[in-house]
């Protein structure tokens, strides 16, 4: 839900899982690694801990880095936490950090719902970051296509 | 860029989303569609105007009246617009599931 004209962004997801089995997936660094396709360098699951992770496209270039702190962190219910897209020198694309509240609920012994509330510093941001994968989409698409003109030549 | 005529600005109220709501089903005129609000006659017009710059809004001349409707492709277009974001979390979310519903303890 992108909302209000406001600089937030609220996404939920039901899964068919035990909360503490969610919850385990976004704290240890070798879940998170797995299912966010992401190299986990750091990841302190305790208040003023911090995080740091970097992905890589199929050929081993770093595509971005990210960052953060933890602010809070309750058992499964909740982690409150900073998220930073690293900058690139030269990209007319500029990040700023935005605010990550993530309520861990259970539904069921089975089952669970994650809302992740995201508070952006502007609008502008907001949107920009709803508009990500549509452009990295574009450009893995006009990466593929240069690869394959390269193998023409 | 014109921050008022972007789409997702557009979107962005809740007021204008509940007009394309309104108009969905079918055509409406400016007035009929201003007594579904508590808001001023003016207030709903700007709606109107700033839905139909972005394209959001067909306008249509029946008569003497003017007719507000749903531009399906715009719609379209912006749906399409925000379904990598929707997508990639989707994604996510569901390798999240299966990783998890395989996950045995002390592994």
């Amino acid at each position: 839900m992108a909302e209000d004209g406001k600089q937030e962004l609220v996404i939920t997801r039901e899964f068919e899982l035990p909360v503490s089995l969610l919850f385990k997936a976004y704290t240890e660094a070798d879940l998170v690694a797995q299912w966010m396709g992401t190299k986990v360098l750091k990841l302190e699951n305790k208040k003023h801990g911090s995080w740091q992770f970097e992905t890589a496209d199929a050929q081993g270039n770093v595509v971005f880095q990210s960052h953060g702190v933890i602010h809070e962190l309750v058992p499964n219910r909740k982690i409150t936490r900073t998220f930073e897209m690293e900058n690139t020198p030269g990209s007319a694309i500029r990040f700023e950090a935005q605010l990550e509240f993530l309520e861990f609920d259970h539904l069921t012994d089975d089952t669970s719902k994650l809302t992740m509330h995201i508070v952006y510093r502007s609008v502008a941001l907001r949107d920009q970051m709803l508009r990500l994968p549509f452009a990295q989409g574009i450009n893995m698409a006009h990466n593929r296509l240069q690869d394959i003109v390269r193998q023409l030549n | 860029m014109n921050l008022r005529r972007d789409v997702f600005q557009a979107l962005a109220d809740p007021t204008r989303r509940a007009i394309l709501l309104l108009v969905a089903s079918h055509s409406m005129t400016a007035g009929a569609i201003a007594s579904n609000f508590d808001t001023a006659r003016p207030t709903v017009s700007k709606h109107l105007q700033i839905l139909t710059e972005c394209e959001l809004l067909e306008q249509h001349q029946n008569g003497r009246e003017m007719y507000y409707s749903i531009n399906a492709k715009k719609m379209k277009e912006v749906a399409d617009f925000i379904e990598p974001f929707r997508a990639m979390w989707d994604d996510r979310f569901n390798k999240l599931e299966t990783l998890m519903k395989n996950y045995k303890p002390g592994q």
